[in-house]
């Protein structure tokens, strides 16, 4: 009716989507995921053929595997960098949804493969690890309620989000999956951080922490034989922390050599948890250190685009997704060099794992997303500075 | 903070009176007031994001800097840090008083097994029994395929068996250096050295520890790495002690006697230059311990030092010079010998009637439990007791091997009368080879104290006097005519003036009472008799000498000759000069030319 009465809408004249994607993208930021793949597939090629030779299965059959899996990663990087903030929110706030409810299900529906954790869908095919996801989705839907509640008349976002973490690591705890858990309180805190807590509450969060580390100490064996291994002054060469530091050592700063390395034959979580000290012995510390120096430059790129951009939900969502990806690489290779308590993380794009790479390719879509060049508020405030 | 109001009267008023909204400034205001808090908190999260940057650059840094050093720092063998610091091996050699080695160390291997690693576990079990016929190779076949991660097969293994075990090729079977102890000269002074075995083991070295003997008495010594290596010197004579035990083999073998032990010791200084008890081991293979039956009769038991025994009339000596130190009697003073000697319910007999009365020096001589019994009624309960404990027969000796302390003396605990009469003939005291040799050294040497040991010592300053000069001397031509024509004629060896007493104990059965046909046969000597420099004790356990058309079993028969063939061979090496009696002048004279 309209279209006939006043004739077609007039068509935006705008620049073809993929150029002004190209143009507008962190392409150093995507460089560096890219090379982080690559890596993680050079890495796979060394660490997990002792898996499917104990699980009798084609030698590089998990090769394939982390191929296929990084390649639809990179798609949904690529799918997901392509959105405007808004409509990474949206999709965001629909994904947070669905992941709460299958992480809520997760009990009844869900399978521990003999782990001992109950933490995957399994389809026959592949099996689905909804913790992977709900990260990046209740990182951005969180960092949306807060900013919100700066608006006028805007509602209680910060409690409203707090307690949305509380239930979530409430359903991972019970999996168990601390590790995970950990993660989602984490980023909370570092947007809440951001957003600008009172340091008062800051610090006594951190004294909350210590707290609860002692009771963990004192109530769980578990936790207390974890952290007694990392106080030991001498590491037992028999865990996995006395391998691991043993092949680092092995490695040197040239490595013995592709195919070479032995700590992948001793050490069950080669190729996930520990990658990182298959790299140092087979690629020596030089490897180790460009990865490294590639994780920090996705953090400290994406942390300098989100200085300049004013939308408090795009900074928020964009530092709390970069920092959680950030402290996950942080603390994989903590534990491997026994600066931290031995504790299974993986190391995101490297570490084998379909739904850590799909989640981490998500993730980093958005990070590129919220982190592409646009037009900033007004342009008083830009020229004043802020 | 002084805030802005967000409708400021004064141009409310002018743009009423202008017709204009003033709504519109409200909102201008309100707008306005927005835009700063905004503005506020983008300044404040841009702050936050500085900071985050930094704890993130930090953190890289610290852990690119951490595993670089870490790269860098040199690979530690992760088995090799866990053992060789607490394990400290090299233990001390032990030599002779002459310096020739009693106890060494040799480097040998361990073997020892990762299962897990084995190719072949079967194979290797059987090839393994070829080599090591001792395995059983079921189930060591269980072993080496069993679950473990680690397995000791062998605690040391010799060259030739290192090189064949090497052959079969097998990646689990590994080695690990071992410093094993040596006896090079086998069961030769065994008992005094005693042995070791393997303490703690780690892969890459062991621990040696004593398990008896002096191996054990100076355990921390051999073992302290402070000393470094020094060795540990004995006062043994290492060809000495290898006559004496092949003579008292021998003799031991020719009485019959189920065991025998010697005591040779310095006169003066109380060095113990031969030790030996028969049966004996070899400390490079020592036995098991007995499981049942009495220990004392395990190849273990050191007779000479742990065998506590009813010495017999070897005591009397001890009561003589008492007597005669005190000043009751002279060696020709007459004492009464009439027997029996009745003492209440108590009777004491000789071993034949030997008349009313008898000399001082006759009873020694004709080993009179009469006599004897007589003298220490003079002397009393109290001085004999405490004569004894001076000379250290009623404590246990300072002998430097862990069985030391073991051979306690026993002894009555009320030293009643009856107790003081059968003490003085050796009765009712029991007391070891080494209690009695340190006691004879101390009455004949001049009548100063000794403490037996092991270690070669140092030129010392004499003992404690025990009896006076002149008594040792009466004592010791007394005791060379028990040799000459006393209990103990066998004894007598051409040129070395050997003196002594004879002691022929009933063994005490378990039952109670004594045994009629087992003794405990002791020759107590020293020699040359003018100037002692050497006592030798002898004892043979139930000797019993079948030549004669009677069993013979006193000890002038049994222990006696043994001795005197002990003598005949150690005097020669212990550099003693044999006397050689004057060439009687038989009328020639040597022609000058």
């Amino acid at each position: 009716m309209t279209e006939m009465v006043h004739g077609p809408l007039p068509v935006e004249v705008r620049d073809p989507i993929l150029p002004r994607w190209w143009r507008t993208v962190d392409r150093w930021t995507m460089a560096s995921v890219l090379f982080l793949f690559i890596f993680g597939l050079i890495l796979a090629l060394a660490a997990s053929p002792p898996l499917a030779e104990r699980n009798n299965l084609d030698a590089f059959h998990y090769v394939h595997r982390q191929a296929v899996f990084g390649g639809l990663a990179l798609l949904a990087m690529t799918i997901t960098s392509m959105m405007s903030p808004d409509t990474v929110r949206r999709w965001a706030t629909v994904g947070f949804g669905c992941a709460l409810l299958a992480l809520i299900l997760l009990p009844i529906f869900g399978t521990d493969f003999g782990k001992g954790a109950t933490r995957w869908y399994s389809f026959g095919f592949a099996s689905v690890q909804p913790s992977e996801f709900i990260k990046p989705v209740f990182v951005v839907f969180s960092a949306w309620l807060i900013s919100a509640s700066f608006e006028p008349g805007g509602p209680p976002g910060r409690m409203m989000s707090f307690a949305l973490a509380v239930v979530i690591t409430g359903f991972l705890a019970l999996q168990p999956d601390f590790g995970q858990a950990s993660l989602i309180l984490f980023s909370w805190g570092v947007m809440y951080f951001c957003a600008g807590a009172p340091l008062l509450f800051i610090l006594s969060m951190a004294a909350a922490t210590v707290l609860a580390g002692f009771f963990a100490y004192n109530y769980s064996e578990h936790f207390a034989r974890r952290i007694d291994g990392y106080m030991a002054a001498d590491v037992d060469p028999n865990t996995q922390l006395g391998y691991a530091a043993n092949a680092i050592q092995e490695g040197g700063l040239f490595g013995v050599g592709t195919g070479e390395g032995s700590v992948k034959w001793s050490l069950p979580d080669a190729h996930t948890d520990f990658i990182i000290a298959v790299a140092a012995e087979e690629y020596g510390v030089l490897m180790v250190l460009v990865i490294l120096g590639l994780f920090a430059v996705i953090v400290l790129r994406t942390l300098a685009r989100l200085v300049q951009e004013r939308n408090l939900f795009v900074r928020l969502a964009g530092t709390g997704l970069v920092s959680m990806f950030g402290v996950q690489a942080m603390i994989n290779m903590g534990v491997a060099v026994r600066l931290l308590p031995a504790k299974g993380m993986t190391l995101p794009f490297v570490s084998y794992g379909g739904s850590s790479l799909i989640a981490g390719g998500i993730a980093l879509g958005m990070i590129l997303a919220l982190t592409r060049s646009r037009p900033q508020g007004a342009l008083s405030a830009v020229m004043r500075g802020y | 903070m002084i805030r802005k109001p967000l409708r400021p009267l004064a141009r409310i008023f002018s743009a009423r009176t202008a017709g204009e909204n003033p709504d519109l400034i409200e909102h201008a205001n309100r707008r306005e007031r927005i835009e700063m808090q905004h503005e506020r908190i983008l300044r404040k999260t841009q702050r936050r994001l500085f900071m985050m940057g930094g704890i993130f650059v930090i953190s890289f840094g610290v852990i690119g800097m951490r595993m670089t050093a870490l790269a860098v720092s040199e690979p530690i063998e992760p088995k090799a840090r866990a053992t060789a610091a607490q394990i400290l091996a090299s233990r001390a050699d032990i030599l002779d008083r002459n310096g020739r080695v009693l106890a060494t160390n040799i480097d040998t291997h361990s073997l020892y097994a990762h299962p897990r690693q084995l190719i072949d576990p079967e194979g290797t079990a059987r090839q393994l029994v070829e080599i090591f016929p001792d395995i059983n190779v079921e189930k060591m076949a269980a072993r080496l395929a069993g679950p473990q991660e680690f397995l000791w097969l062998k605690p040391a293994i010799s060259p030739e068996e290192k090189q064949a075990v090497h052959d079969i090729g097998e990646p689990g079977l590994l080695f690990g250096p071992r410093e094993m102890r040596l006896y090079p000269n086998g069961q030769l002074a065994g008992h005094i050295l005693g042995g070791t075995t393997f303490g703690a083991q780690g892969v890459h070295s062991a621990e040696v520890i004593g398990m008896a003997g002096v191996e054990k008495a100076f355990d921390t010594f051999l073992r302290d790495p402070r000393f470094d290596g020094q060795p540990l010197q004995l006062s043994i004579d290492l060809t000495v002690q290898s006559a004496l035990e092949e003579a008292l083999y021998g003799g031991m073998r020719l009485m019959n006697a189920k065991g025998a032990s010697a005591v040779l010791m310095d006169a003066y200084s109380g060095e113990v230059v031969s030790l030996a008890s028969l049966p004996d081991f070899d400390p490079n293979n020592r036995p098991r311990p007995l499981t049942q039956g009495d220990a004392s009769d395990s190849a273990l038991f050191n007779r000479a030092v742990q065998g506590v025994y009813e010495l017999g009339s070897a005591f009397k000596a001890f009561t003589v010079a008492q007597a005669m130190d005190l000043g009751l009697v002279e060696p020709g003073s007459m004492v009464d010998t009439k027997g029996p000697l009745r003492w209440g319910k108590h009777k004491i007999n000789d071993y034949r009637d030997y008349g009313a009365q008898m000399s001082v020096e006759k009873v020694l001589i004709k080993s009179s439990n009469i006599g004897t019994a007589r003298l220490s009624l003079m002397i009393g309960a109290e001085l004999q007791k405490d004569f004894l404990d001076r000379l250290g027969l009623l404590q246990t000796t300072p002998i430097e091997v862990i069985e030391g302390p073991t051979g306690r003396p026993q002894y009555p605990r009320k030293w009643s009368d009856i107790s003081t009469m059968t003490i003085s003939y050796g009765h009712g005291i029991s007391t070891s080879p080494v209690h009695l040799a340190a006691g004879y050294a101390a009455i004949v040497n001049g009548g100063t104290l000794v403490k037996p040991t092991l270690l070669k010592q140092p030129a010392a300053p004499r003992g404690a006097r025990i009896i006076s000069e002149k008594t040792s001397r009466d004592l010791r031509s007394m005791m060379r005519r028990v040799v000459t024509e006393g209990t103990a004629k066998m004894g007598d060896v051409p040129g070395y003036s050997v003196a002594g007493k004879t002691g022929t104990a009933d063994k005490p059965s378990p039952q109670g009472g004594y045994y009629k046909d087992k003794v405990l046969a002791t020759f107590a000597s020293f020699f040359p008799s003018t100037d002692p420099r050497y006592v030798l004790i002898v004892t043979l356990d139930e000797p019993e000498d079948r030549t004669g058309p009677e069993p013979r079993r006193t000890a002038g028969a049994t222990a006696v000759p043994v001795a005197a063939e002990i003598i005949r061979r150690v005097a020669p090496l212990l550099g003693i000069a044999p006397e050689i009696e004057p060439t009687l002048k038989n009328g020639l004279t040597l022609a000058n030319n």
